[in-house]
């Protein structure tokens, strides 16, 4: 897909999306890039790219790491990203892997507000208990210093 | 009469006087009977040692089967399983008792089971004791306590005197103990030395004094199960 700027600063999305009159910009499409949501699944927190479809609820996904499979769109967070794939369904494993670091798909995740967030949760879920208590010991300095500034 | 259930069924129609000789016949095919007593008890199977009676014939016999004991494997006493996080140098929050909540470095396992830890004294007031496995939480951080000396503490340094039991007179039961129980010097001497040892270690790393010096509590929020130490 084209990607036109409309005003300097816009985020840059496919120019059909301009072109609707539609609010709705995270389409269900070839090559859209969505995260997996569902706990129980296999694939959990996974980002995977959508590369064919099944019916109206169910999608083929494929990731660089993982066995290509159907999934339903339910399981899925569709996220603002797209890898381009030429409109091809079903590509091979290798034409997909290159079309997702082409797309940089993992360095714009841990770019965007969404991705940073899941890593800060990963990373306060992962705080050993000394690693708590330094933690605790650069917000209250942190404090201080904010109280002094305001003072 | 003797039971012949376990032969091939005798011939019918068979005049009893031939019953005798019969019996003489088939002693081939029975198992080898060695008195009439053992027939009647059942213990004709092959592997089972019955044991072996009297020649007289008893006047009791026991409706079933004399029991004797299994063989039992000999019993293995094992030292005390630790938990594999706990390994020396492992920093430990203490659950309960006096110190519970303080940090504490874990030294050993005694002969007993037990976890030998130390607070270090001069961090956070923990002198150098005894604790159960079960009562601490492993934290996933450790120091090294390698060269640290710790063989004059086993179980034996810290089993209390037992006390004096004895009748006690009226006068005795009466008197008011007003004396002060004082350590002994030799136990404040040995934990300074382990202070001296492991000490600089615990400086070494940024915090660590500070976080050893801190009680472990639970604030809102806090989810024990979700929370990784």
């Amino acid at each position: 897909p084209c990607t036109a700027r409309l005003f300097f600063g816009a985020p840059d999305v496919p120019a059909r999306s301009f072109n609707s009159t539609m609010p709705f910009t995270r389409n269900i499409e070839l090559g859209r890039v969505c995260l997996v949501n569902l706990a129980c699944d296999p694939l959990y927190g996974k980002l995977v790219t959508i590369v064919d479809f099944v019916d109206m609820n169910r999608v083929l996904v494929d990731a660089p790491g993982i066995t290509r499979c159907v999934i339903s769109l339910r399981r899925l967070a569709v996220t603002s990203l797209v890898v381009d794939l030429n409109e091809t369904r079903s590509p091979s494993k290798a034409v997909l892997t290159a079309a997702v670091k082409a797309a940089d798909v993992d360095g714009k995740w841990a770019a965007s507000a969404w991705g940073k967030k899941l890593a800060r949760q990963a990373a306060r879920k992962n705080l050993s208990d000394f690693d708590r208590y330094k933690v605790m010991v650069a917000r209250t300095k942190r404090k201080a210093l904010i109280a002094k500034a305001l003072a | 009469r003797v039971r012949f259930s376990f032969c091939s069924p005798l011939p019918r129609a068979l005049p009893s006087c031939h019953t005798q000789l019969f019996i003489v016949a088939r002693l081939d095919t029975m198992v080898k009977v060695t008195s009439i007593e053992q027939a009647l008890k059942g213990t004709l199977s092959k592997g089972k040692t019955a044991p072996k009676k009297a020649s007289k014939t008893p006047s009791f016999y026991p409706a079933d089967d004399a029991k004797f004991p299994l063989k039992r494997a000999a019993v293995v006493k094992n030292q005390t399983k630790l938990r594999a996080s706990i390994t020396p140098g492992t920093i430990l929050i203490l659950l309960a008792g006096h110190f519970k909540g303080k940090r504490v470095i874990f030294l050993r396992q005694l002969d007993s089971g037990l976890l030998l830890v130390c607070g270090p004294y001069g961090v956070n007031g923990v002198p150098v004791k005894r604790v159960n496995q079960c009562y601490v939480i492993a934290t996933s951080t450790k120091i090294d306590v390698a060269g640290v000396d710790t063989k004059k503490f086993d179980d034996k340094y810290f089993k209390k005197p037992s006390k004096d039991r004895s009748k006690k007179s009226e006068t005795d039961f009466f008197e008011e103990k007003t004396e002060k129980k004082e350590l002994p010097a030799s136990y404040v001497a040995d934990n300074k030395a382990l202070d001296a040892a492991i000490a600089p270690k615990v400086a070494a790393v940024p915090h660590l004094a500070g976080f050893m010096a801190t009680k472990f509590t639970l604030k809102s929020g806090d989810r024990p199960h979700e929370m990784k130490f």
